[in-house]
């Protein structure tokens, strides 16, 4: 529009006047035309409202935690530095520390057995043995408060609150911790240096560093030395630990500075909260569907208005303009709606993540996360919308006089759709992986919805073809009434595939994914393999352990020697000059500690892949048979016929490389990545795995409490411990994707109501039809169940069957275990999503059906 | 008199079950300013055709438009939305108004495109000339049948346009309240000196027009000034 006002200008004129003329038209349009249908179109913007609302409250947290790790940094380490060990501390070493100076405070930490007296239960935990000091910033939490200042004068033990709950614990109970017992001062709530999530690995136990029973330090138990020092002068720590680290690595020794600390912690936390942000925008693309499909009704209801403005002049691009402006605005309510929607989330995500994250998150907006949030979900939305909206474009002038006028032809072919649609694809992928921990892991986001989406879409349109060729006609007429809907003009039947489809395919998917975890620990402790390990038996207490399990009725299933050691030299070169060859980028495999066993024979859980295994040293040998675990072997970059020479605690004992073995680690079984053949170790110092199997809990329990009563540093784990680990640390992960992917299921649930309510006028018009011809409330009822029926069946269905699929791919790409099912589980995610979608169509069917058939028909003149 | 309308062998094919149906077929006639003709004939005789066709609204497939001057099969879509803007109003059979505004804001729609936003009065106006001066800011569904068409009557006169297009004012009205929209009609277009293009199947209406072009089959089977109506004249149709 916007010509000239003269009737003898040209055909068009744009100018300068015009141009503000156009927009202000468009703007009044855009405004005007909205009138009847705004409480719709909140309907519609609803469904885009939790994915915007999830994606601001996510990054708005996740700038809050970055900035509350920044400010925190200090109590995250507790210390200005830390030096940490994983054997004593070298005189070598003490000397630096010593001139290092500032305040110190030391910690040694070791697994052990603790046994709670009262009770005489036991279980693995992980003791911190400490002396006053550390943390010099931040502090312990306990209940009672006081009990975090005292407790080491008093001799006296923390103990984890999950542990204090598991075995029914008071403050005042004993704990006994080797040979010493400590009285439990109080419960241990929060700790610098490690987020609460630790102790369901294993759980905590604090005591003093000055009572602690030695023997437990020189007797096997794996243990680490730190060393925590404060500041008071003004010195430039990082500076120093440039000048002292090469002294410190040569010595094996690891150090922390605060600023070391808060990159680490950054960046783990970062990938997790834009993990969550992934799932978040998720939910934000269905959304953007559901408006999308809205949009797409809204136009074709639109087309009257769009022919007559098209008839007194208006312009193809400014016509179109009038409905981008109403999709800008749905899409600036939603997102504004969402955005204050995930700021009053944002306050409930730090109790969602307390576990997980090792400092106090503030609550604050980050107007950036806010903004961008909203920015992103507004861009999506007006992206999605685009694809129905070009519609306009094509609304004939001719349709305002002859209604049959076909207005939306060869839109398939048209290519500023194809455009759009090449957008919309670029955006999700450059979307997934600005928001994903890595490219990769974006790029495979979004080729992992586009698989799923293209599925639940060829499953629709399959759907659609079948209902179309193959009802049978001897059907009720309800049903076949009911199911010729999934496909009549305007159907949403692709739409509600998508949308109910993908949020089962999620809720499904983390089920799918739970069952094959839980089961593959639970089948690696199944019939006759061992549930119950001993380890860290010297020498001299083997036999005592053997009797002692024997004594309790249990087999000794195996004992194996297990002897400590490094490696000196591979392919001729010695460790030393692979460190120093920068080229070298993984230099962990040469310099760990490697714990090896040696045996005649394979064990079940172990194939050679390459070579054969020798078992046995032949006399006169001087460079013996070993096999490697096969990933090792590649890290290592060697092969059969490689020498590799090991420092066996003093002694330099040369092998060769026999066979490669692969090895099934998920097994409750010791392996080993190096085993060496017999009549090599046997003399080496060592000490021992006892493997058994315990019929029962309770005669697991009992074994573990006399074979720690007798021999305190024997540390004992059983397949229902790893299980009771796994499970805790599964459920609170579980819970929070799942409390995520909630997001994208009421989405779907969402995009359900909002396809209802913009079809509503034709289902309006069909009912009363029907009740005019006769059709009583049953069978209208009947028509609609039929069709929410089947749509919902086959989304539930293919969103189950997606993840079933996926599920196996996991389990077979990245878990490497047997796909499990839940068949229980898995029917109550189908039954669940049915039944709601039956009772939200059911709703919507008794609003339309009480529509006077008078005041429908009198509209229709 | 200047020329308003110049329709020059135009034809127009469509694909009809695969094959190409000849809708309209080598029409010829012009008209000049202030000129009033009606266009009649049987359902499917191209009437509505012709009238999309003269008034800009399609192309044709062969044949010349000439509209207040401008050749309109030269001009792109936009180009001849232009056109119709600044010298052409419409009067649909169902009245078409835009039912998310109110009587008022339909009339203004045609000046608003044009950019003219000073026409309050003019709106005013015409809405009470056609006596709906009490019920400007109805909304269409608030208003009757008859109303919604003198609604469009005004919406139509608001650019002042120099040809009106009306196909079948009275279609879908009682007799009375087509009586009183068809005064409505001529009242106005006398007043405004504006060429009037009718499609109807309503001889009497018809008649009162100073030309009857008579199609059948998609061709001009009779074109006659009304001073004489030939007695051959018995058909009424409403579609093509």
């Amino acid at each position: 529009m916007a010509e000239s006002s003269s009737d003898t200008g040209p055909a068009v004129a744009p100018t300068a006047r015009s141009g503000t003329h156009t927009l202000v038209w468009m703007l009044r349009m855009a405004w005007r035309d909205s009138r009847s249908s705004r409480r719709r179109i909140l309907v519609f913007v609803s469904s885009m409202v939790l994915g915007v609302a999830s994606l601001v409250a996510i990054n708005s947290f996740g700038l809050n935690l970055r900035s509350a790790v920044d400010e925190q940094a200090r109590t995250l380490l507790g210390a200005d530095l830390s030096v940490e060990s994983g054997r004593p501390i070298p005189d070598s070493v003490e000397t630096i520390i010593e001139r290092i100076g500032g305040a110190q405070s030391r910690r040694t930490s070791f697994s052990s057995m603790a046994v709670f007296t009262r009770s005489g239960e036991t279980r693995l935990a992980t003791v911190r043995a400490m002396q006053e000091g550390f943390p010099w910033y931040g502090a312990i939490e306990t209940d009672p408060p006081e009990a975090s200042r005292d407790w080491i004068a008093r001799g006296a033990a923390l103990v984890d609150k999950s542990l204090m709950q598991q075995f029914a614990l008071s403050v005042g109970d004993s704990v006994r911790i080797g040979r010493n017992t400590y009285v439990i001062a109080g419960r241990l709530l929060k700790t610098p240096r490690e987020s609460s999530a630790v102790s369901l690995f294993s759980p905590r136990i604090y005591i003093p560093l000055a009572g602690v029973d030695m023997e437990l330090l020189e007797r096997g138990s794996r243990a680490e030395y730190e060393v925590y020092f404060k500041f008071d002068d003004s010195r430039d720590v990082e500076a120093m630990v440039d000048t002292l680290g090469p002294q410190l690595r040569s010595a094996r020794i690891g150090f922390d500075t605060v600023e070391e600390s808060r990159e680490n912690w950054n960046s783990a936390l970062t990938n997790l909260y834009q993990f969550l942000g992934l799932v978040g925008f998720m939910a934000l693309l269905l959304g953007s569907l559901g408006v999308a499909s809205s949009i797409h009704v809204y136009i074709r209801q639109r087309i009257d208005t769009i022919a007559v403005l098209r008839c007194f002049g208006a312009r193809t691009w400014p016509t179109f303009g009038v409905y981008l402006l109403q999709a800008v605005a749905m899409g600036i309510v939603g997102a504004s709606a969402g955005a204050v929607a995930g700021v009053a989330l944002q306050l409930a995500l730090p109790a969602l993540l307390t576990d997980l994250i090792p400092v106090e998150v503030g609550f604050e907006v980050a107007w950036s996360a806010v903004f961008a949030g909203a920015g992103v979900g507004v861009a999506v939305t007006v992206l999605f919308a685009l694809l129905p909206l070009l519609a306009v474009r094509r609304v004939s002038p001719l349709h305002a006089i002859r209604a049959s006028v076909e207005t939306a032809s060869a839109a398939t072919r048209d290519p500023l759709r194809m455009g759009v649609l090449a957008l919309i694809a670029a955006s999700v992928v450059i979307l997934g992986i600005l928001q994903a921990p890595a490219p990769l892991f974006g790029l495979a986001y979004a080729a992992t919805l586009a698989v799923v989406f293209g599925c639940l879409a060829g499953v629709a349109r399959l759907l659609v073809y079948l209902v179309r060729r193959y009802v049978p006609v001897s059907a009720p007429y309800v049903v076949r009434q009911g199911l010729s809907n999934l496909h009549r003009p305007n159907n949403q039947t692709l739409l509600l595939m998508l949308a109910l489809g993908l949020g089962t395919f999620l809720i499904a998917l983390m089920s799918v994914t739970e069952t094959t975890l839980v089961r593959q620990v639970s089948l690696s402790g199944g019939e006759d393999r061992p549930n119950l390990v001993f380890f860290d038996i010297q020498r001299d207490q083997a036999g005592g352990v053997e009797d002692l399990v024997r004594s309790g009725g249990l087999p000794v299933l195996e004992r194996v020697p297990i002897v400590t050691m490094r490696l000196a030299s591979v392919k001729g070169r010695s460790v030393a000059e692979i460190r120093a060859d920068s080229a070298m980028s993984i230099t962990w495999p040469f310099t760990r500690e490697y714990r090896s066993s040696f045996r005649a024979e394979l064990t079940v859980s172990e194939k050679v892949v390459e070579g054969a295994f020798e078992g046995t040293a032949e006399p006169g040998e001087t460079v013996f048979p070993v096999s490697a675990e096969k990933d090792i072997a590649a890290d290592l970059g060697v092969s059969l016929g490689d020498t590799l020479v090991w420092d066996v605690q003093g002694v330099s004992v040369p092998t060769v490389i026999t066979s490669i073995r692969e090895v099934d680690w998920r097994q409750v079984q010791t392996n080993f990545f190096f085993v060496f053949a017999t009549g090599v170790l046997e003399q080496a110092p060592q000490f021992s795995v006892i493997l058994t199997r315990a019929p029962n809990d309770s005669t697991s329990a009992v074994i573990q409490q006399s074979v720690v009563r007798a021999y305190p540093n024997v540390s004992a784990i059983d397949v229902s411990l790893v299980l009771d680990v796994f499970d805790a640390i599964f459920s609170r992960i579980e819970f929070v994707i799942r409390f995520m992917a909630l997001f994208s299921v009421l989405t779907g649930f969402l995009v359900l109501v909002g396809a209802m309510v913009s079809s509503r006028t034709q289902r309006i018009e069909e009912t009363v039809l029907l009740k005019t011809l006769g059709a009583s409330r049953r069978q209208v009822l009947l028509i609609m169940s039929t069709e929410y029926l089947a749509l919902g069946t086959l989304a539930a269905a293919t969103g189950v069957i997606l993840a079933v699929a996926c599920g196996w791919l996991l389990a077979v790409l990245v878990y490497e275990a047997p796909l499990a099912l839940d068949g229980a589980a898995l029917s109550a995610i189908t039954g669940g999503v049915i039944l709601t979608v039956l009772a939200i169509g059911a709703t919507s069917s008794r609003a339309v059906y009480r529509k006077p058939a008078l005041e429908v028909l009198r509209a229709e003149t | 008199m200047p020329r308003v309308l110049s329709v020059q062998q135009l034809s127009k094919t469509f694909p009809s079950g695969g094959r190409p149906l000849d809708v309209l077929r080598d029409i010829t006639f012009d008209l000049d300013d202030q000129d009033t003709c009606a266009i009649v004939g049987p359902s499917g005789s191209g009437k509505t055709t012709l009238l999309g066709l003269a008034a800009g609204l399609d192309r044709p497939t062969s044949g010349e438009v000439v509209l207040c001057g401008e050749h309109m099969s030269g001009l792109g879509e936009d180009e001849r939305a232009g056109v119709r803007n600044r010298f052409v109003g419409f009067v649909f059979q169902s009245f078409r108004l835009i039912p998310t505004l109110t009587a008022r804001e339909n009339v203004r729609v045609p000046a608003e495109l044009r950019g003219d936003g000073n026409v309050a009065r003019r709106a005013a106006d015409l809405l009470d000339s056609v006596g709906l001066g009490d019920r400007m800011d109805h909304y269409p569904a608030q208003l009757s049948g008859g109303e919604q068409q003198r609604v469009a009557l005004a919406r139509a006169f608001i650019n002042r346009p120099r040809i009106l297009f009306a196909d079948e004012p009275t279609g879908n009205l009682d007799a009375d309240t087509g009586g009183h929209i068809v005064e409505l009609l001529f009242e106005l277009n006398r007043t405004a000196g504006t060429t009037l293009v009718l499609v109807t199947h309503d001889l009497e209406l018809a008649a009162r027009t100073g030309r009857i072009i008579r199609l059948r089959g998609g061709a001009v089977v009779e074109d006659f000034s009304t001073t004489v109506v030939p007695p051959a004249i018995a058909e009424s149709g409403s579609g093509r």
